[in-house]
């Protein structure tokens, strides 16, 4: 059953239609990456599936209902791009505060929280005021106060920028974790890798229009261009390369990258290669990488090129 | 519990337990009371300063004493046998602060006389030699025209006009225009301190990037008003430690300057003799005669409404500053402006208060807070303060509708510079 339904959503400004008609679906337990370029309007989706702002048209179903900001807010833990904390207020007690605004009573809040610092061994910070927290400190904290009230459905813009390897892995593992448990678990990013990582489903949406809704693995599959990597026992010819079968796209010695001509099967560029008495050590299938298959598809908007490639 | 008391509940504690906030809440009584103090003790020691005046009487004019006042310390000497250009070389000399030459002179054209000094005379001390003077002068020319001193008495005037109300009430004209523009500034500073703080607060949370954290959890609205609510608390607060500080302080200042109680009973006691006695008797009749319960009242009203009113304001301006200081101070401006003015209609209504610009300050909601104020210790008509308190309470509440919708747009803009008429776009906007 899915947690979350959008159905035509619509949400217009003065000057461009930031969410134009997006409909889309994430199953409960699912981690979704919802990517795209700057300005795509995921912050602007983002915001009204988490009741800050109201759908100009359409439908948000959630949890099997009409979505109702007022009650259904308590289910939802928010991690927005442009994040912070009050800089004068001690961690304790911002922590307290940011739970019981989603409806935990004290002791529940409190005992949560003491269990998460403990956890991410933040038991020291307690009375510590965010000032004087690094960036990568504050960030942790952030996670926790999102994630304290146990919500249905967990959305986290960027959450790993400004951490390092470690309390990123950490943090991660918490993902998964919740995921287990039933959480539905909506990702933002620019990163590929890691929502090729984490991501059971992905989103891409451009210039207020979904352009691309699967899981990782068909996506990469709808977007193969049947390139295969076959490495040789031995160094390869001119005469070894036929015309028909395949395209060779990249050749060094003993390794081939090629394209597979329509109409062929992997078995039938095999037998060539056999009949030809090269010995194959590895046949493999490239798959486009979810960096590529962003970059094809958004292609042209101005904005791509602020994007972090990404070399995986 | 409620998320805007939560809301309300930060606002406050993280205000009040703040050193600041202490510093201030305890430091400026004790400067106001210190002000105060010092002035008291530099009157006091004032009058127990003695100067020693030498005095060449060669008109004969005082006989050789002088009538001193209570509390003169003065001590007067007189000398003989030298003239005004021979002691004037001398009287330093000799321990004297000044030298008073009186030559022989027409007592109707009493010209000449000098009091000599190095540097120029303190004016008490020269209005006091001139009194002296001035009644010894009075009396030789009454005995000159035979007049005796009771019946000079009987003919001096000393009219003081009374101003009975047709409506049956006291007049209170001279204690209500203190308490008037009294209860005008503290409105005034009210509004003032505790706008900005709220708009500083909204500033805060935007430049922290917090402001959206927040907004998942509770609706721009809530976290708005709790705001505003938290730090119109935080307001009372501060002015209840420091009414209660002044208040304590006036009690302890006595004990802590004994010769400033002595001063106090001294002029107690001389006060029934004194013509003004009858005009103190007023006063203080003219405080008791005072609405009290009208003011406390009306106080509260005003502040209570002109400060949401304001404070929504604020609070829609700090939503859409992003870090620029220069642009704070162009979009405060055209909200400070109104709050100035009704300062200035103040100042004017206290003196006329039932002027035609006094009645329209005091029932434009803009500046009813501080001008009605301003007008309500001198009997205003029931209709008047009905309309302004019913104008005020539909002004804050529509203030408060409109400045919502800035706010919860405002604060989720960032990096962004704001202008009116995109503001103005916001708010036929449906959310």
């Amino acid at each position: 059953m899915p947690l979350l339904e959008l159905h035509n959503l619509k949400k217009y400004y003065a000057t461009q239609k930031a969410v134009d008609d997006i409909s889309f679906s994430i199953e409960k337990g699912n981690i979704c990456g919802l990517l795209g370029p700057n300005g795509a309007g995921k912050t602007t989706l983002l915001r009204m599936i988490t009741g800050i702002f109201f759908p100009d048209e359409g439908k948000i179903m959630f949890d099997g209902r009409e979505f109702d900001p007022m009650n259904d807010i308590v289910n939802i833990g928010y991690m927005p791009e442009e994040r912070g904390l009050y800089k004068k207020m001690k961690i304790g007690e911002q922590a307290l505060y940011l739970a019981r605004l989603k409806g935990l009573s004290k002791t529940d809040a409190m005992a949560r929280i003491k269990e998460w610092f403990i956890k991410f061994e933040m038991q020291s910070w307690w009375n510590k005021k965010v000032e004087d927290l690094s960036k990568g400190m504050s960030q942790k904290l952030q996670f926790v106060t999102t994630v304290l009230h146990e919500p249905k459905l967990i959305i986290l813009d960027e959450p790993f920028s400004g951490l390092d390897p470690v309390n990123a892995n950490m943090i991660k593992d918490e993902i998964y974790q919740m995921a287990k448990k039933g959480a539905t678990i909506i990702f933002s990013t620019h990163r590929m890798e890691q929502v090729e990582e984490i991501c059971d489903h992905i989103i891409l949406v451009n210039k207020g229009k979904k352009i691309l809704d699967g899981t990782v693995a068909n996506v990469k599959q709808d977007f193969k261009e049947n390139l295969y990597k076959v490495s040789f026992a031995r160094k390869i010819l001119p005469e070894h390369l036929a015309i028909h079968l395949f395209e060779v796209k990249k050749k060094t010695d003993t390794e081939l990258i090629i394209r597979r001509d329509p109409g062929y099967s992997n078995n039938d560029i095999l037998q060539y290669f056999i009949n030809k008495g090269l010995a194959v050590d590895s046949f493999n299938e490239i798959l486009p990488s979810l960096n590529d298959i962003f970059i094809k598809l958004v292609e042209g908007t101005p904005s791509t090129r602020q994007f972090q490639t990404v070399t995986a | 519990m409620n998320k805007i008391g939560l809301v309300i509940q930060r606002e406050y504690l993280t205000r009040v337990k703040k050193k600041s906030f202490l510093i201030t809440t305890i430091l400026v009584p004790l400067i106001i009371i210190g002000f105060y103090a010092a002035i008291i003790a530099i009157s006091v020691s004032d009058s127990s300063d003695t100067s020693k005046i030498a005095v060449l009487d060669e008109a004969d004019l005082l006989n050789g004493k002088i009538d001193k006042s209570k509390g003169d310390n003065t001590d007067y000497t007189f000398i003989n046998n030298e003239t005004e250009e021979s002691f004037k070389t001398k009287y330093k000399k000799e321990g004297y602060n000044y030298f008073l030459y009186i030559p022989k002179i027409d007592i109707n054209r009493p010209a000449g006389i000098n009091l000599h000094s190095e540097s120029s005379v303190n004016i008490t001390t020269k209005s006091k030699v001139e009194k002296a003077i001035n009644t010894v002068v009075e009396r030789k020319r009454m005995e000159a025209a035979n007049i005796k001193p009771e019946q000079y008495k009987a003919i001096n005037a000393d009219v003081s006009i009374d101003n009975p109300l047709d409506s049956g009430k006291n007049s209170v004209t001279g204690v209500a225009t203190i308490v008037a523009f009294a209860c005008g500034i503290l409105i005034y500073m009210i509004l003032m301190i505790y706008g900005t703080m709220v708009m500083r607060g909204v500033m805060e949370e935007k430049i922290s990037r917090i402001a959206e954290v927040i907004v998942s959890s509770v609706k721009p609205f809530q976290l708005m008003l709790g705001k505003i609510i938290g730090i119109g608390l935080v307001g009372i607060t501060q002015f209840g430690i420091w009414i209660i500080l002044i208040a304590g302080l006036q009690f302890l200042l006595p004990l802590i300057f004994p010769s400033m109680a002595h001063h106090a009973t001294e002029i107690a006691q001389a006060a029934p003799q004194a013509d003004t006695a009858n005009g103190l008797m007023k006063a203080l009749n003219g405080i008791s005669s005072l609405p009290i319960g009208l003011i406390i009242f009306c106080f509260l009203f005003y502040f209570v409404g002109g400060y949401l009113m304001y404070a929504s304001l604020f609070a829609a301006i700090g939503s859409v500053i992003s870090e620029d200081q220069q642009e704070a101070q162009q979009l405060v401006f055209p909200v400070m402006m109104p709050i100035i003015f009704a300062f200035v209609i103040m100042t004017k209504a206290v003196t006329n208060p039932s002027s035609g610009l006094a009645i329209f300050g005091s029932i434009f909601p803009l500046t009813s807070p501080i001008v009605m104020m301003a007008r309500i210790c001198f009997d205003v008509p029931a209709w008047q303060l009905i309309v302004s308190m019913s104008l005020l309470v539909l002004t804050f509440i529509f203030f408060v509708w409109l400045t919502a919708k800035i706010y919860r747009t405002g604060i989720l803009l960032y990096g962004k510079k704001v202008t009116w008429k995109e503001m103005i776009k916001w708010l036929w906007r449906r959310s």
